[in-house]
């Protein structure tokens, strides 16, 4: 449409060309600055040993060894709970219930709330529950477990938003052929549906990543590398907050570890983008 | 939904188990809401019963070792924090919206709006790092000490952006074609058509988008941690260091026991219902739309 309309000729249309543009270029340079910082700082401290090595000295040498296992444990137990909470969930609410029904509408509303949570509340849950009532005190376990309740709305929402794009015509011809609706899930509609399941996946596994303040009171501060899921392990951002404001002199260790948890992320968005497209196109294809 | 949703049709009796089983499922995510509103009042409710709810509003300040428990410092830092950056951040991306629907050439609007995303993705901890290694300094030389309220304003700002910047995208993308082919055929140049045929129109979309970031606003906590000075003060001016609510939970959550620790619990239901409040007014807004 912007071919169609002619050159601004009054003041308050050059006005609003300047400000609009302005806006854009200014969310571009402040975005250029912060990613510019990091790399430039961070990338001549990442090296294979900094990667691999265990932190030294409260982290202002050494490397990041044991912060990416314990990171990859959370992330782990978050995920093998809230993976299977959040498809039953979704296939519920996308194939089994119907959008007017009461059971439907709270736990959708329900959900709304959850997504809306600040963190430190998830925090602070978490440590009542997991930490204190459960007993399993500041451990990875807890950690990972505050984490599944805190993915669990967007892994929901859009592996909802999958099934709902399978075409109806898939459910009418099973039904048709006499099968069995678990089958007609199993067969038809969950392979159907996995472009949306994944791209919740992944951007669960981003969220997860990316929190700090839900870990500290629940998966600890210990930077050892962590011997099970009962100890409790430092995750890669509490690692950055931890260096950045307690520690003095932890600067260049922090700006390498930003820098790998910007790559972590970065990675983590393009493949989202990389499965809208070619997970979109391959379902076209197949309809 | 679709028309197999009834169950009439159905003979298998391993349809009923999974069904069961899926709802067994979704009733434990759908009360995880609940089950974290009960921890906190239970976990609050011996400050609520020592001190009771007024006093969070009435001490003479907050000094959690001598008993005093005043929520309100922290309470306005947590409010004015969150007005500054949403006053900001809402043209910001509004603006920014607008240019990737209306203004930027193709080979412009796409990148752009990648760039948005990457921005929301990126995790508050980085931003807050880069705020107290980059931004505090440049404050600090216009006036010091640096760490303080506009400091916390600003990298707030910066991220809740992406959040509105994304919720005006889409709603701007639901203006219906033929309004602007309307506006077009009467002549109305480009910002005309944008103030008064697609702001008008995508006018829900946009209140639900500034809900959200409040919401983040409110909820953030280590960026604003990190940047904003921590001294539990009512700000007299933008350089002044300030606490959030939330800064304050995570900083003193590591070592608080007895009331002090359900007074932080008091804070976080505080917290939980500002959040509520904001979700339900953000679903009757989108209702509006549905019936309006």
């Amino acid at each position: 449409m912007a071919e169609t309309l002619s050159r601004p000729q009054n003041p308050r249309e050059w006005l609003a060309l300047v400000l609009v543009w302005g806006a854009a270029g200014l969310v571009t340079a402040v975005f250029c600055w912060l990613l510019g910082d990091i790399v430039w700082h961070g990338l001549s401290h990442v090296s294979w040993t900094f990667l691999t090595a265990p932190p030294e000295n409260a982290g202002r040498r050494g490397g990041i060894g044991p912060i990416l296992v314990s990171t990859s444990l959370i992330l782990g137990v978050c995920l093998s709970v809230s993976l299977p909470i959040g498809i039953g969930t979704a296939v519920l609410l996308a194939e089994f219930t119907s959008n007017h029904s009461l059971f439907g509408r709270m736990t959708r509303r329900s959900l709304d709330v959850l997504a809306g949570v600040p963190s430190i509340v998830f925090g602070l849950f978490g440590n009542a529950f997991f930490c204190k009532t459960l007993g399993l005190g500041f451990s990875i376990l807890s950690g990972g477990l505050t984490l599944a309740c805190m993915v669990l709305p967007i892994l929901i929402r859009s592996t909802e938003e999958g099934f709902r794009a399978v075409p109806t015509s898939y459910r009418l011809s099973a039904a048709a052929l006499g099968l069995s609706r678990t089958t007609t899930l199993v067969h038809l509609l969950l392979p159907a549906a996995v472009p949306g399941l994944l791209v919740g996946l992944v951007l669960g596994v981003g969220r997860a990543i990316a929190e700090t303040a839900a870990l500290i009171f629940t998966s600890g501060y210990v930077d050892r590398m962590p011997e099970s899921l009962l100890d409790s392990g430092r995750a890669l951002s509490i690692h950055i907050f931890d260096l950045s404001m307690n520690v003095s002199g932890g600067d260049a260790n922090a700006y390498a570890s930003a820098l790998v948890l910007v790559i972590m992320l970065l990675a983590i968005n393009g493949t989202v983008s990389w499965l809208a497209i070619y997970g979109l196109h391959r379902k076209i294809v197949a309809a | 939904m679709t028309s197999l949703s009834s169950n009439t049709l159905s003979r298998w009796s391993t349809d009923e188990l999974l069904c069961w089983s899926l709802r067994g499922i979704a009733t434990i995510a759908g009360a995880i809401v609940i089950l974290i509103v009960v921890f906190l009042i239970v976990e609050a409710l011996s400050a609520l019963q020592h001190v009771g709810l007024l006093r969070f509003f009435t001490d003479p300040s907050w000094h959690p070792a001598e008993g005093l428990y005043n929520l309100t410092p922290m309470l306005w830092g947590t409010l004015f924090a969150m007005t500054g950056s949403v006053l900001i951040a809402t043209p910001l991306g509004i603006l920014s919206a607008v240019f990737c629907h209306y203004y930027a050439p193709l080979i412009l609007a796409r990148p752009y709006r990648r760039l948005i995303e990457l921005l929301a993705g990126i995790p508050s901890v980085v931003y807050g790092f880069w705020g107290l290694v980059v931004m505090v300094p440049l404050i600090a030389e216009i006036q010091p000490p640096g760490p303080s309220l506009l400091a916390g304003i600003l990298i707030l700002t910066i991220m809740i952006l992406p959040t509105i910047a994304l919720m005006a995208d889409a709603s701007l993308a639901n203006v219906p074609q033929q309004y602007l082919r309307g506006a077009a055929a009467l002549g109305l140049p480009r910002w005309a058509t944008i103030r008064g045929v697609v702001f008008p129109a995508a006018k829900s979309g946009l209140f639900t988008g500034v809900i959200l970031e409040t919401g983040r606003a409110i909820g953030e906590t280590m960026a604003i941690l990190m940047v904003s000075g921590n001294v539990v003060q009512t700000p007299s001016s933008v350089f002044a260091p300030i606490r959030t609510l939330t800064a304050n939970i995570a900083l003193e959550m590591a070592y608080a026991l007895g009331d002090h620790r359900a007074a932080l619990f008091v804070s976080g239901l505080v917290l939980m219902a500002m959040i509520v409040a904001l979700v339900v007014s953000a679903g009757w807004i989108s209702r509006e739309r549905m019936y309006g």
